[in-house]
């Protein structure tokens, strides 16, 4: 085994893979950035590298300063955690070049993967069913016209190179195709400086749900159930769970076996998920592949009872698979909630800041993973993920209650967070029948602003409060900026004193 | 003791005296009993009524807000002895008006120039935090009197990015 891994990420996605090297006895290896000196992943691994400056593209985009590392400290292997270099091939081949292990697959299956025209070539081949359109970039606007024709309107404009909605734009009708067509090539050119696009048949109402796969460097590769990540927010997932509420054990069984041949299709090894869209008559066609772990992978991990970045490192390690597919069996239900430092009141507008109060929840079937902690400010750099909060229940109902109970525990202060969406969505009958869309939360979120009724006399208790707050922790400052009262010993005593 | 506590915009009096457990309170007249323990810094425990409250304290720059169960109420408390001096600020609202940044970020852009007009919503000012940019808005008609954001300068939330009058 590894004696020495290095993470090369920052945030609660590093605070876990530490966790599972400190579970398996391995020396962890963190780098940060300026603005991170003071961050959890620091504190908590054995040892930590300076790197650069905040900007990501002169710290935790730096191959070059992270082999660097990797060298002075002897890491054996680097774990990239999601986003950043996660889905470098250049980083996958830099390490190999640097005798480092990468724990993830490949440099060439991420290049088979990463260009989503080449991956429809490869599945075309494979004979795995995709969204009808074409699998190669579009020449010119009369050629985007006449395959438009042949898969019907309405259709979807889609970048090569993209991800996160960018490059991407809905087709109704021939008149509005190519002013569609210049503004998704140079949104694309912008974004990933590759103007490729590509068109599709746009499937309305479509579900988000995806495979988790785990593969050995032996041939084995195993399916490990479904997610449903079907409730996002500007193309960004926002909630999801597993198992799916439309997907029984036969159509799991399908989309698996699917799934496991995409991956066979680009020789895949470690983690990686395959994307599904899934039409209102339960069709399944394969969207892309995501070659690392995902955000959302704890849902999983509850389900199946495997860890997977204890099973990422072993595979790195060159060890087989410790179980069969047929090992595999999904208990009970899990929902996980991406916790954001963002506005609920001002357009979820990120919101960074210092965290003056934490109260995490904890208790019965609940897993808080998190970067942050009370007093530490949340930088302004990085993507405003603070934690996830994942509930686990034998079945959806008590999943559902169990985070339900946990949201009314967890209170962050100081900075906004996204706490009150995850109230409301698990109040919500739509929710809680499992009737969802991709458009679900765009028309909750247009259906008003969800503040609760008003509980009667809340408004006395915060009254009262006030003043007993004033009383009680008199350093405090008031509404006005100026301290309430003075910090004198000798005054608050008379204060009590007088009181009495 | 005798407090004005406003909650949400609404004045109340509130007679606070400590009893034999706990506190004697009389809010616009009417009496209760109040328990209540700092459980820890900005977090109150209370009991009233029967009821068992978790009372969270929010702070930032400018306001001071109350939670209660998931209900926020922006609060100010005045005690006698700090009333002085406090009414002369109403007449702000009138003169200029600072533009203060709500959120720690990075001014990417300044919108207008000196001594420009800008009318109520206009966007004076943009700052980005996290990769998203946030247009500053003018809070009224007037006239710009100062900008002092620059352009590649990182913010606090409070800063003031300029003064409208």
């Amino acid at each position: 085994m590894f004696k020495k891994i290095l993470i090369a990420n920052r945030g609660e996605i590093a605070v876990r893979v530490i966790r599972a090297c400190h579970e398996l006895g391995i020396t962890a290896v963190a780098v940060y950035s300026d603005v991170d000196r003071a961050s959890l992943h620091v504190s908590k691994a054995d040892e930590a590298y300076l790197i650069g400056p905040a900007p990501a593209t002169e710290s935790y985009l730096r191959i070059d300063k992270i082999l660097d590392v990797a060298r002075c400290s002897g890491a054996e292997a680097i774990h990239p955690g999601y986003g950043f270099l996660s889905e470098s091939p250049k980083f996958a081949r830099a390490c190999a070049e640097a005798g480092v292990k990468f724990i993830g697959p490949t440099a060439e299956s991420m290049e088979a993967m990463g260009s989503k025209t080449r991956a429809r070539q490869a599945m075309e081949k494979a004979g795995i069913p995709f969204v009808p359109g074409t699998s190669r970039g579009l020449e010119s606007a009369d050629q985007a016209e006449r395959a438009a024709e042949q898969v019907g309107y309405p259709v979807m404009l889609k970048a090569a190179a993209g991800g996160g909605g960018k490059g991407m734009r809905l087709v109704e009708s021939r008149q509005q195709l190519r002013a569609a067509l210049e503004a998704a090539q140079s949104e694309a050119q912008r974004s990933f400086g590759d103007d490729e696009v590509y068109i599709e048949k746009a499937i309305l109402n479509p579900r988000h749900i995806e495979m988790q796969l785990i593969a050995d460097q032996h041939g084995n590769t195993l399916w490990l159930g479904e997610r449903e990540c079907t409730i996002q927010r500007r193309h960004q997932k926002v909630l999801e769970e597993s198992p799916s509420p439309i997907v029984d054990p036969e159509m799991r069984r399908r989309m698996g076996e699917t799934a496991v041949r995409v991956a066979r299709a680009a020789n895949y090894t470690n983690a990686g998920t395959v994307e599904f869209l899934v039409d209102e008559r339960k069709n399944f066609y394969f969207l892309e592949m995501n070659t690392r772990l995902q955000v959302e992978h704890p849902v999983s991990e509850l389900t199946t009872g495997r860890d997977l970045v204890h099973l990422q490192i072993r595979i790195a390690n060159g060890e087989k698979l410790p179980f069969g597919q047929d090992d595999v069996t999904i208990r009970g239900h899990a929902i996980e909630c991406r916790i954001y430092a963002e506005d609920p009141d001002n357009n979820y507008f990120p919101s960074p800041g210092k965290i003056t109060l934490l109260l995490p929840p904890a208790g019965p079937g609940i897993r808080h993973d998190s970067g942050s902690y009370e007093g530490w400010t949340v930088p302004i750099d990085y993507d405003p993920l603070l934690a996830k909060l994942i509930g686990y229940g034998a079945d959806r109902g008590q999943a559902i209650m169990r985070l339900r109970r946990a949201l009314e525990e967890y209170f962050a202060a100081g900075i906004k967070t996204n706490i009150s969406l995850f109230k409301r969505i698990l109040q919500d009958g739509d929710f809680v029948a499992g009737k969802l869309d991709t458009g679900y939360l765009d028309r909750l979120l247009a259906s008003g602003n969800g503040t609760a009724a008003a509980a009667d006399g809340n408004h006395v208790i915060a009254a009262v409060a006030a003043a007993l707050f004033a009383i009680l922790d008199p350093r405090a400052q008031n509404a006005n900026g100026n301290a309430a009262h003075s910090t004198s010993n000798w005054k608050e005593k008379g204060r009590a004193e007088a009181l009495q | 003791m005798i407090y004005e506590v406003i909650v949400a915009g609404k004045t109340h009096r509130l007679e606070l005296e400590k009893g034999e457990a706990g506190w004697n309170c009389r809010l616009d007249g009417n009496a209760m009993a109040v328990d209540a323990v700092l459980t820890r810094r900005d977090v109150l425990s209370v009991l009233a009524g029967g009821r068992s409250y978790e009372v969270k304290r929010e702070q930032t720059a400018t306001d001071l807000h109350l939670w209660v169960g998931s209900e926020r109420f922006a609060v100010e408390v005045r005690d006698p002895r700090s009333l002085r001096g406090r009414r002369a600020g109403a007449a702000e609202e009138l003169g200029a008006k600072k533009l203060v940044a709500p959120m720690p970020g990075r001014v990417v852009r300044v919108l207008v120039e000196e001594k420009s007009a800008v009318e109520v919503g206009q966007g004076v000012v943009v700052v980005e935090a996290m990769k998203m940019q946030n247009e500053i808005k003018s809070p009224k008609k007037g006239l710009i009197q100062k900008v002092l954001a620059v352009p590649g300068a990182t913010v606090n939330a409070g800063d003031v990015l300029a003064i409208v009058e």
